[in-house]
This record gives C-alpha cells, structure tokens and sequence, in this order.
C-alpha cells in the first residue's frame, strides 16, 4: 500500500488508530497525481443544473459544456431546459479578440427560443483569461430581456470544486429575496442541497407533506426561478449536502435571519433525525405528532424487508469514496445497519470538521483519506479485501477490473437512495452487486483458466517470420 | 449536393467534443504510455469520466493541475512536478502531454518546458520516459483533429529513418478496440506485418485482472513506433484528411514512406478498398476466409434487401465514421436524408459525394459544423426511419419515435461499445443484422397483429 501513496501526500492519509487523529485536507492536488476532483466550473455546475426553467450557457470552448450535458439524473416535475447543454463554442478568433459579442447574441438568441425564466452564464478558463466582462453583458442582455441573467464566476482553475459551490450559491442569491412571500405557511422550509436524483426529493416532500410542513423552494433539485426568489419567506432552511449549498444558508441566514438546520435523508436515523429536528424546531404538537406517526410507519414496513438483506450482508466490507464527506457520514451508519463494515472512507472535498467526525464514527483500522487517486484506491481495495465500493463513475472501473462489488451512489444514479424506501433500495444495491454469482468466476476467486491468460501482447505483431 | 449553412451564434447539444479528449485517447493507444493534461484538474477529470462511460474500463489521465496562481505566473513548475509524480508512480514507456485552452492562452511553451525537465532528469541520471507534447486548444477543431494531431505529433517526435524493414504502418483513426483487433488479424491473415498505431484494443478492452496494472498492457511499443519511418509502407483511413497533414503524410514527406489513404473500411467497397490495397502490398490474394464472410455479406444483402430498401436514415458522428456508414447505407438501399458532423474540416461534402455517388438518386444533405439543435431542426420533413450514431441522439430518435442504431463513441447508455464491430466484411455483417433487425422489430412492435414470421 505504500508505494501506492505519494510521498506530498502522505499526510492526507489516516489509518484509525494508529496514530492521534492528523489528517491534511483542503490543498490544491498534487500535479500528476491523477487526482478524482475535478474543477470550480464543475462545482457551480452541479449546484446550479437541476434548477429546470433556467437557461445555463456555457461560455467557453464546447468540452465544458458537452461534458456535463445531462450528466445528472436531476429529475424535473415539469419543464426540462436544464437537460439540454449550451455553449457559446468560442473558436480562436473569439479567444483572440474577445467572446463578450459572441455571449450577447447567443444569450439572445437562446432567450428568444426557449422563453426560460432566468439565464446563468458559466465562465470558463478560457474566460478568465482572456478577460470578458460578464457582468456588463448579463447585466444589459437582462434589461433587455427582462429576466434575470446571472454569471456565475467559476472559471476552473480558480480553486476546486468548493469554489464552485460558493460560486453557485453567490449567483443564486442574486434570485432571492426577488419575489413575493404571501401565502408562505410558519410552518415551511426551503430544501437545500438535495439534487433530486431519481426522484429522491419527491419522496422527502411527501414526507414534510404528511407532516404538515410547507416546502417553499427545493434548492436546487426540480428547483424553479419563482420558487428561489421568494425562498426568503421560508421559516427555516434545511441543508443537505452542506459544502455544496450551506454558503447560500449562510448568506440568508446574514441577511433575512433564516435559521439554518444541517440535515441528511440517507440512512434510517440520520433521516428520522431530520424529520425529527424538523418537528422540535417549529414546536407545534401536532406536527410533532404526525412526524412520530410517520416514522413509525414507515419504519415498520422497513425494518423486516430490512433484515433479509443483513442476513446475507452481515460481515461484508465495505469501502466509500465520495465527494462531499458528508454523505460518507450516513454511508458508514447505513453499512452499520447492514451488519457490514467500513474499512476505508474518502472524499474528493471534505474539510477538517469533516475528517474528525468521520473519525469519531469508524471503526480502529479504518484508512480515512482525502482527495484520493486510483493507484490509491485500488491499493486500499486490495488491502482492506474489501466486497463492496461506493462511489462515482470514475472509481467504478477500478473496484470491477479487481473483481470488486459497486454501488452507483453518484449524481447519474438511477435508484433513489434517500429517505426511508431509499434505505432499502441502498440495501438492495449493495446486496444485488455483492451476492452475485459472477465474483466466484474473477482472477482473485479462481485458479486455473485465467491464470492461464498468456501476455496479451504476443498478439500479432511481427506474427509472421 | 445540398449544403445548409450554420445559421446559430450558439450551439446546443453538441455533435463534437473538444480537442485534448482526442489526444488522450491516441496517447492511451501506445504501449506504457500515461497521457497528460496541460491545465487545470478539471479537464482530465471530465475527459475520464466520459470516456470510462463508454469503455467501463479506468482512464487514468494525469494533470497539472494548475491553480490561480499558475494561471498568472505560469504553469511550467507545475508541469515538471506532474511529469516527475507520474514518472515516479507510474515508470511510463511515454508521457503524452496535450495542452488546454488554459495553457495555450497563458502562452507556455511546452516544448521548451519538456526539454529543461529532460535535460534536469539528465543531470540526474535517472531512467526518463519519452516526452511527446502535442498543441490542442479546446477552441480550435473537435477531438478528432486532437486525435490525428496526436498521432503526427507522437510519429513525428519518435519515428526515425534507416534501411527499409519488413513490415507496413496502418493509422486506422478513432475506430473502437474490437475493429483494431480485426484489422491484427486481417492483416496478419496477410502475411503482413504491421504497426498499428493507435492501438487501444487491450488497453481501453482490456480483461479481468487480479492485480491492479498502473498502466493497463498492450498498446503500440515505443519501439515500433521509432521504426515507422523504415516502414514498407503507410495505410491511413479517411477521406476526410484531405486538408490535414497526417502522420502518414509526415512519414512519407520525411522518410519517403509511400502512403496510400482509402477511406474508413466500413461496408462493402471500402472494405474491398482496404483488401484491394492489402493483396497489392503482399502481393497475395486476399484469404477464403474473407471472401466466404465478403460472399455471406452478400448473400445477406440479397436477404435483406426488402425491409430496408427506401428506409431513411439520419446519419452524425465524426466526419469517417459517417461517411464509412454512408456508404454501406447507401449499398443496401438505404436513403441517407442527413449526414451531419460536429467537424469543419472541408472535406465533408465531397467524402459524402465520393461514396453515394453512382448509388443514390437523391443527394442527401450534407451538414458539418452542426449540433443537436441544426440536425433536429428539419429532421420532422425528412421523415427518417432510423438514426445512426452515438448515444447523445438518443433524446432526437426517442422523440421521432424510431429506432436509433449505436455506432461509434460514445455509447454511454448501451452495454459493449469498445466491442462493436465497424470494419471490414465482418463489421459490414454486423451492421447489417443490427440494422435490419432495428427495422423488423419497429414494424412488429408497431403492430397490431403480433406476428411471429418476418
């Protein structure tokens, strides 16, 4: 394993255990390293694309944006504008003499066609460099246009992807406070950092429906224009996925006095936490009551289904390598109710406070790293024998070539895995991947035939002599 | 031939991606090579993550990952640094280094950057990896220029002249893993030997292991590549790269390599091109092997002949690749309606012209430079059967409501794309089926009957 770790980061590798808690986090990634980060633009983008009714141009070259054409599984209850990827596709004639001209007419030209509610405009490397003056033209193309149209400042070389987000939650204060809050409940909330992936934000309204507490704006899964400009009427702002959206609560919080509430929908206690916390906050007896009353259905049907699946998990292993460290909070108590067990868990942006909580929860022995590579990742894998990795795209190749079990927990996923029937389709994941028969048949489980394989390379060439 | 030009200042749903993912993909094809992005973290992240949705294998794309401060002072030292992690790391064979719009724009000198970080490793003593560097701004051509670009750029920097050696060099363009494995083979059924260069076949393809490879195998060794220029010959596919220097067209200017370009073999005549071309350079005829799979495609082509003949096609993807499919669309009756491309390179049309002409009555329409939004636009009175192409026109074929045929890069949301088989006979056979299959299994669903005979 240690020849897998570069020496500069070192430090950002912890062993539970064996050593008092010091892990290095929150630097720029080491050059060649092969880092799973990606960049600002990337931060603002993810934040930002679920809000459907608004117009997102890309203003570089077309990679940014052909790169995160509905690259999210961001569902939308009605209009859909955010899965189609625009671009301004500066050519070098623009790089040489400047891509503000080229901004305001494909600005105008995507307003006029699609009529969306409000326009965010991405800058790109390319933009910061050369120097083109966002702000002048968002700001005439909207009196023009008499919508909002917002740069985002996300140029992806100026930070990491946590740039982005503040990026993101910059622009998106722009919107709020915009629009009127009558008819707003005391009892409501805005949801913060919930994406809406396969739908998961449907089954947590339907909670705070049963509840009886109103949801104002979903920031920004199936998000609205409207919604966000009067998201300052919300009575209380519930954050998930903090790194990604707990700027905007920050900001809110400074300027209308929203309180903020930290909350996550993964997992049986963190999601009972949350409605729970919700019910204490507006201290009406009656919600609290409704809230009990829902857990305990939704627990009852849970749990037995629940067990069937920890009988053939118990003793698993797992590993977690996710973005924000947050999520990996809710993944090692979901495991722990699988009777399976974490040995490794990493993130691409976790902070300080992060590492030291997901210290305080893992087992001894457990490799906590940040901002992780596949030399790494795949060495962690092998060592720890671990049967089951969670992750993105990018780590999905490295747990199967080594004949490791995968559990899709990113922002393309398919299966909702928040709230109570999320805790079961989770479980159903790791079990559908981890029980099938196909491990028995990979190099690691068996002897003969494969061993066999000969140096693919004795193909063809100079085959005839 | 009808031309439509670009009428939009913005583009939607693009038909193209950028310059260095081309680069990176030529580089992944050469043997212990690391591909390396010149810019900030996220472009190689994005890339890999595209590319892996296709081939479900790792990627690994090293970066400098330059910051602010890079952006303003500099990348250099961060680029020395990358290039010693991944040395250190990795042991590469090669590096390839493609730079971004980040750092063509801040102006640094690659070349001149790799030759102080070779001198250093010189002082050093240590063991140094080849060093090839290739110009790839994002806004300047589409990833296919980044991958013919890298190529020349890897021949160029490693291939080196000498007395003539028994073998021929075949640049086959961005074709999939299994179509480079049937070009080894067709070619070796020849009694030829042959460099293919690039070769991803096992690395972006490559089989269940029980060791993580740091850098997966296979790939065109180094050493084969320095000797491209004692080559008997050069093969390149593409009647496309009419206005680009290749690295067939460098060979043959620096060394004298003859280089003979016929098109992208897909379907029938321009796979016969491609053996044409073969039985000439072995002066062998081409194996019964081939001719009983070029006689069974016939054959099948007499088969099928009613449920395809008058069906309409949209075709898009790269320029080759469509006008690889053009002309085996247009062969077993097929109207190509809409042939468009993200590229501009200036060939288009008359490829288009070359292959349809003689066959088809009625010319389609030939678009480059087009997104999403150009080939939708009039795609309704066009009144298609079937589309063509990659993953991304699914949204279009789901709205028409007719079946879209996955070819090419990238396929992202079908099982087996690195195993699609394009070229020669045996790809013209499984075009064919699939096509033909398309097209029965639309008219039975569509169906009231329920009928099970064809």
């Amino acid at each position: 394993m240690a020849s897998a770790i570069f020496k500069e980061r070192e430090k950002q590798v912890y062993l539970k255990g064996s050593r008092p808690f010091d892990l290095e986090c929150e630097k720029e990634s080491l050059a060649g390293a092969v880092s799973q980060r990606a960049c600002v633009f990337c931060g603002s983008r993810v934040v930002l694309y679920p809000i459907a009714d608004a117009l997102h141009l890309v203003h570089g070259p077309v990679g940014c944006a052909v790169y995160t054409w509905d690259i999210r599984g961001a569902l939308s209850s009605g209009p859909e504008l955010h899965r189609l990827s625009f671009s301004t596709d500066l050519q070098e004639k623009d790089v040489i003499f400047g891509g503000e001209k080229k901004l305001y007419s494909a600005l105008v030209e995507l307003i006029d066609r699609h009529a969306p509610k409000a326009a965010f405009v991405y800058s790109t490397c390319i933009v910061g460099i050369i120097g083109d003056d966002l702000e002048a033209i968002c700001r005439r193309v909207s009196e023009e246009k008499n919508i909002p149209v917002i740069p985002v400042q996300s140029e992806g070389f100026k930070g990491n992807k946590r740039a982005g987000y503040n990026a993101a939650c910059r622009a998106l204060f722009r919107l709020v406070g915009e629009g009127s809050t009558e008819g707003i409940s005391p009892y409501s909330v805005n949801i913060l950092g919930d994406f809406n992936l396969a739908g998961e934000l449907w089954i947590i309204r339907d909670y705070f429906k049963r509840m009886g507490v109103q949801v104002v704006a979903n920031i920004t899964g199936d998000g609205r224009v409207d919604d966000i400009r009067r998201a300052h009427g919300a009575a209380l702002n519930l954050v998930q996925c903090s790194g990604a959206t707990m700027d905007l609560a920050v900001m809110m919080k400074e300027k209308y006095g929203t309180p903020v509430m930290r909350v996550s929908y993964f997992g049986i206690e963190d999601m009972a936490e949350a409605l729970y916390g919700i019910a204490r906050f507006f201290k009406e007896p009656s919600i609290m009551e409704r809230t009990q009353q829902l857990v305990r259905e939704e627990l009852s049907a849970l749990y037995p289904e629940l067990q069937r699946y920890r009988k053939a998990l118990s003793g698993k292993k797992a590993a977690i390598y996710v973005g924000g460290a947050f999520k990996a909070f809710s993944l090692v108590k979901a495991f722990r109710h699988l009777g399976m067990k974490v040995v490794m868990v990493g993130s691409q942006t976790g902070t300080q406070e992060d590492y030291r909580e997901l210290e305080a929860i893992t087992d001894d022995g457990t490799i906590i790293v940040d901002d992780s590579n596949p030399l790494e990742l795949s060495a962690f894998l092998q060592e720890k024998e671990v049967d089951i990795f969670v992750g993105g795209v990018k780590e999905r190749p490295i747990a199967y070539k080594l004949g490791v079990g995968f559990c899709d927990h990113n922002h393309e996923r398919k299966e909702a895995l928040e709230g109570f029937v999320g805790m079961l389709n989770f479980a159903k994941e790791v079990y559908s991947s981890v029980m099938s028969p196909v491990w028995r048949f990979v190099p690691k489980n068996s002897q003969g035939m494969l061993d066999g394989l000969s140096s693919h390379k004795e193909k063809i060439l100079r085959c005839v002599s | 031939m009808k031309k439509q030009e670009n009428k939009y200042v913005s583009t939607t749903n693009a038909c193209k991606l950028c310059k260095p993912l081309g680069a990176c993909l030529a580089f992944k094809g050469i043997e212990g090579a690391v591909p390396f992005l010149h810019g900030s973290q996220g472009c190689a992240t994005y890339m890999r993550r595209y590319i892996i949705s296709h081939f479900n294998e790792p990627m690994d794309i090293a970066s400098s990952s330059l910051g602010e401060k890079h952006a303003v002072f500099g990348g250099a030292a961060n680029l020395k640094k990358g290039l010693k992690n991944v040395c250190r790391k990795f042991s590469p064979s090669m590096i390839g280094v493609a730079t971004t719009c980040l750092t063509e724009t801040i102006g640094d000198d690659v070349p001149m950057i790799l030759r102080e970080y070779r001198s250093g490793i010189a002082q050093q003593g240590d063991p140094a990896p080849f060093l090839v560097n290739v110009s790839t701004p994002s806004y300047s051509g589409t990833h296919m220029e980044g991958f013919h670009e890298a190529v020349k750029a890897v021949v160029e920097q490693l291939a080196e002249g000498g007395e003539p050696l028994d073998f021929i060099n075949l640049f086959p363009g961005f074709v999939s893993p299994a179509d480079i494995r049937h070009l080894y083979e067709i070619v070796s059924d020849f009694s030829l030997e042959c460099t293919i260069l690039p070769d991803y076949s096992d690395t972006l393809d490559g089989p269940a292991m029980r060791e993580y490879e740091r850098i997966p195998q296979g790939g065109t060794p180094v050493s084969a590549i320095k000797e491209m220029g004692r080559a008997l010959g050069s093969i390149e596919f593409g009647r496309n790269l009419k206005t680009m220097v290749t690295a067939g067209e460098f060979l043959k200017s620096r060394f004298g390599v003859v280089n003979r370009r016929i098109g992208t073999p897909i379907g029938l005549r321009e796979t016969d091109a491609f053996f044409t071309a073969l039985e000439e350079i072995s002066g062998i005829p081409a194996p019964q092997k081939y001719m009983m799979e070029r006689a069974r495609l016939i054959d099948s082509f007499v088969d099928c002949h009613k449920y395809v003949f008058g069906k309409r096609a949209v075709v898009y993807g790269e320029e080759d690749l469509v006008t690889g499919l053009t002309s085996f669309l247009t062969e077993i009756g097929i109207q190509p309606v809409l042939c468009a491309s993200g590229s501009k390179g200036g060939a288009f049309q008359e490829s288009i012209k070359e292959v349809t002409e003689g066959i088809l009555t009625d010319d389609p329409d030939v678009r480059d430079d087009a997104d999403f939004y150009d080939i939708a636009i009039d795609v309704e009175s066009m009144q298609p059967d079937i589309m063509v192409g990659h993953s991304k026109g699914y949204p279009l074929a789901r709205k028409l409501g007719i079946p879209l045929i996955r070819v090419g890069f990238p396929i992202h949301d079908r099982i087996g794309g690195q195993r699609i088989v394009h070229i020669g006979y045996r790809g013209a056979q499984n075009l064919l089926d699939t096509i033909v299959n398309a097209i029965i299994e639309k008219k039975q669903d569509d169906s009231s009957v329920g009928y099970s005979y064809m």
